[in-house]
């Protein structure tokens, strides 16, 4: 474990710039942490932190110079490892027939800055969906493979995180290249960094840097320990897998679809939903089409749709989808829970839909079960008038 | 209160049976009630069941996953439901639910079935009033099924 | 780089989202809004081969795509594709207007097949409803050419009307052989018809099953082939020897859009064909 100070983060990010990386990196913008474009330090949202419940979410001034002392903004990275819309190909008709033409240009790589736990864990996730199956996708595969992650611990989880109920976070537990974490000082902050791959290790070489005490190995260890702490929501996991499959009649899902918009927000920020559709576009000369690739949500009525109309209708069985895919089929197709426990589902859903209760109650046996046999709806048997 | 004797001789499917027949269904059977909503029977699950309708109304219907549910049934205040108890291996075809508030006597098949193996007259008189029903809805299904009304096509 | 998930082919393989450009051979109409494309690819090289069962994602210049099985007889000209295509929305429209030297996009193929290996040394049973009789065709081919290797072989097929029989011409020579049995019904018929009259399952009784031996391939609608499979049921045939092939939606084919889902399953990679022992649990839920 290494520790650096601001100048040095400063020397990571012009290293990573001379290299060829874009940065992206937190900043302000539109009242959130979001992502984007970074050059320095300056960038950074020094001294803001976050207030989060369900449907709720303030920007709050900190009373230090915390450079990462948030938790996490509505956007995901998977806006840029897996992009909303994208070009697969180009089609032209010619004399002699059709030609079919994919954009050569080469791929953006990025150096992904404060990438968290539960991110890490959500882009591993991604992974495993858009790269180990029979079929890859090759830009997810190209931008992958070019970033450049550079990891922060959480020191200041939010009100709606649950990392620590799905194990992943607040701490880092590989899948990065650099991995910081902040330890606050009167005046400012300094980080201890440890590297997590062969391409990390060669980036700390060149920055200036000591190497990290007991005493800092064990400041680093106290931010994550009492962030595990300070969790705002938490999830039992026990089981769940098989409480979803089983449920699958549960009153609870009207009752959800009574408050559920099916406005399909917390799959935009959900950082592993993955779903897309393609577009097929034609000109009015008739001569040049494109197909695109973007993203898309489980929750539009036309998701399941098939000649006659849409498997899921109801707004009820499309909540019960995306919540049974998350948590428990998600196992079936990929081996591992869909959910990092970010919790910004929770936060960005306009009616403050909470998925760890909603699971609680799917646990609780409903009062009455739509399906009972007659006899357990029986009255007084032979003689009665109910 | 009445007994269920009683209500049997009231509903229409055993107008004119002989007391003592009643008696011996009677003994096959219990009150239910489902609320709006509630299934009576699923698709597939094992069926013995016959269900008289006292008041209320119940549908039968199948769910197609891109039509959506079909209603291919109904019955009301002195109908009758469910017929899958007469032959093996006694599974439902269909769904059928409560659309408000349904009161039904329903029987066991089983039940019924020993009774009428051990009183062929009973059988008898209980397979004609069946047959009855089933002939009239076989009539009507090929009816419907002649979409004589044609017009509006789906889609 | 962090650890990264390989995929188990690193070379770069073809990008499975191209699609490869063939030439419509022949067309042939087959109802009023169903019709049969024959296909080759435009580069000789890119034939491809295929098990009965699998399906295409075919693409219309300029309109879209749409997943449809494979129809065509795997033991006839190599290189030669044929789908049949029933018209019910703008893609489907539009391959069935496309007519001989006129260019389409082919992505696949994909999805599973119907377990005619398996089946090898019992009795087969195929029940078609519709332009189901497409997908079943492929395998229908394939135990003909392998005949000997399979015990009884027999084909019922339910339609709405006479009008409504695809593949007339394959049926009447199929209908000549000595060695299957081929039965057709029509849900009602007008004018001339002197054929059965009435459900498909009805047709068991001509054409009766040893349940013990049988393996069963059903394909048409979703509520047909679940009252076809309860039917057989009845008379002995258990789900785990009972195969449907199952629709949803599918916008790649390759199991990255997550438009398939049927619970856990991913039509696209897991189906379409499946043992009714494995699906009938999920398709037993309203819109899942």
């Amino acid at each position: 474990m290494q520790v650096i100070e601001r100048e040095g983060l400063d020397a990571l990010f012009a290293h990573l710039v001379a290299e060829g990386y874009d940065l992206v990196g937190p900043t302000v913008r539109d009242a959130t942490i979001a992502y984007g474009s970074i050059r320095s330090t300056s960038d950074l949202p020094e001294g803001w932190t976050e207030e989060q419940d369900g449907g709720r979410y303030r920007l709050e001034r900190r009373g230090d110079r915390a450079l990462f002392g948030y938790a996490l903004g509505p956007e995901a990275w998977k806006r840029y490892l897996y992009p909303p819309k994208r070009r697969l190909w180009s089609a032209r008709r010619t004399e002699d027939g059709l030609e079919l033409r994919t954009d050569e240009e080469p791929e953006p790589r990025y150096a992904l800055i404060g990438v968290r736990g539960c991110e890490l864990h959500a882009i591993r996730i991604q992974d495993r969906v858009l790269l180990a199956g029979a079929f890859a996708d090759p830009t997810y595969r190209a931008r992958r493979e070019a970033a450049f992650l550079v990891a922060v611990q959480c020191g200041d989880p939010g009100g709606t995180c649950f990392c620590s109920s799905m194990g992943t976070g607040p701490g880092v537990d590989g899948g990065y290249d650099l991995a910081l974490t902040e330890i606050l000082d009167p005046d400012g902050s300094h980080f201890t960094v440890t590297a997590g791959s062969g391409r990390g290790e060669r980036v700390l070489e060149r920055l200036p840097r000591r190497e990290a005490s007991a005493a800092d190995e064990a400041a680093a260890a106290a931010v994550v320990s009492r962030a595990a702490g300070r969790m705002g929501r938490t999830l039992d996991t026990d089981g769940v897998r098989e409480l979803l499959a089983e449920t699958l009649e549960h009153p609870r899902w009207k009752d959800v679809a009574d408050r559920c918009l099916t406005c399909g927000n917390c799959t935009l920020v959900c950082p592993t939903c993955f779903c897309s559709s393609v577009e097929d576009t034609g000109d009015l000369s008739g001569r040049v089409a494109e197909r695109w690739r973007r993203w898309d949500s489980c929750f539009h009525t036309d998701f399941s749709h098939i000649h006659g109309g849409s498997v899921r209708q109801s707004a009820a069985s499309r909540y019960r989808q995306w919540l049974t895919h998350k948590l428990g089929t998600w196992f079936d197709q990929f081996g591992s829970s869909g959910c990092v426990g970010c919790g910004r589902c929770i936060t960005w859903c306009p009616v403050g839909i909470d998925l760890t209760e909603e699971v609680a109650a799917l646990r609780r046996s409903p009062d009455a079960w739509p399906g009972d046999a007659p006899e357990h709806r029986e009255t007084s048997g032979i003689g009665g008038d109910p | 209160m009445k007994g269920l004797e009683q209500l049997l001789a009231e509903h229409p499917f055993f107008a004119g049976m002989e007391p003592k027949d009643l008696a011996l269904i009677a003994g096959c059977g219990t009150n239910a009630r489902f609320e709006a909503g509630d299934y009576l029977f699923r698709e597939g699950e094992p069926a013995d069941r016959f269900y008289l309708l006292r008041s209320g109304r119940a549908v039968v219907e199948v769910h197609d996953p891109a039509r959506g549910t079909i209603t291919v049934l109904s019955a009301g205040e002195g109908e009758v439901l469910g017929f899958s108890w007469l032959m093996p291996p006694y599974r439902w075809v269909f769904d059928a639910r409560a659309l408000e508030l349904t009161r039904a006597l329903v029987f066991d098949g089983a039940c019924l079935r020993d009774k009428c193996e051990a009183d062929a007259r009973l059988g008898y008189d209980l397979l004609k009033r069946v047959t009855g029903v089933m002939m009239q809805r076989l009539e009507a299904a090929s009816v419907q099924l002649l979409d004589v009304y044609g017009g509006v096509r789906a889609r | 780089m962090s650890d990264l998930v390989r995929t188990p082919d690193d070379a770069a393989p073809p990008d499975p989202m191209v699609p490869a450009i063939h030439r419509v051979r022949r067309t042939r109409q087959e109802t009023p809004d169903t019709w049969t494309l024959e296909l080759e690819p435009v580069d000789g090289d890119g034939q491809r081969t295929y098990a009965p069962g699998q399906f295409n994602m075919l693409y219309v210049f300029g309109v879209g795509e749409a997943p449809i099985s494979i129809s065509g007889d795997p033991t006839g000209p190599p290189g030669l594709l044929a789908h049949t295509v029933r018209a019910v929305g703008a893609v489907t429209r539009a391959l069935c207007a496309l007519r001989r030297g006129d260019l389409l996009g082919v992505r696949g193929p994909f999805g599973n097949a119907w377990p005619i290996d398996q089946a090898a040394g019992h009795d087969v049973l195929l029940v078609a409803g519709g332009v189901g009789l497409a997908p079943l065709r492929s395998a229908f081919c394939r135990i003909l050419g392998e005949r000997s290797r399979f015990g009884r072989v027999s084909l019922l097929y339910g339609a709405r009307s006479p009008r409504g029989l695809v593949f007339a011409d394959d049926l009447r020579r199929w209908r000549a052989r000595f060695d299957v049995e081929v039965e057709i019904t029509v849900d009602h018929a007008v004018g001339p018809w002197r054929g059965h009259v009435g459900v498909v399952t009805q047709l068991l009784d001509y054409a009766p099953i040893e349940p013990e031996d049988c393996v069963a391939l059903l394909c048409g609608p979703e509520v047909m082939m679940r009252y076809v499979g309860r039917e057989l049921g009845r008379r002995g045939l258990p789900a785990e020897r009972t195969y449907v092939s199952l629709e949803r939606n599918m916008r790649c084919g390759i199991g990255l859009c997550g438009h398939c889902q049927l619970g856990g399953e991913l039509i696209c990679r897991d189906g379409p064909v499946y043992s009714l022992s494995r699906i009938e649990p999920l398709l037993r839920i309203r819109e899942l």
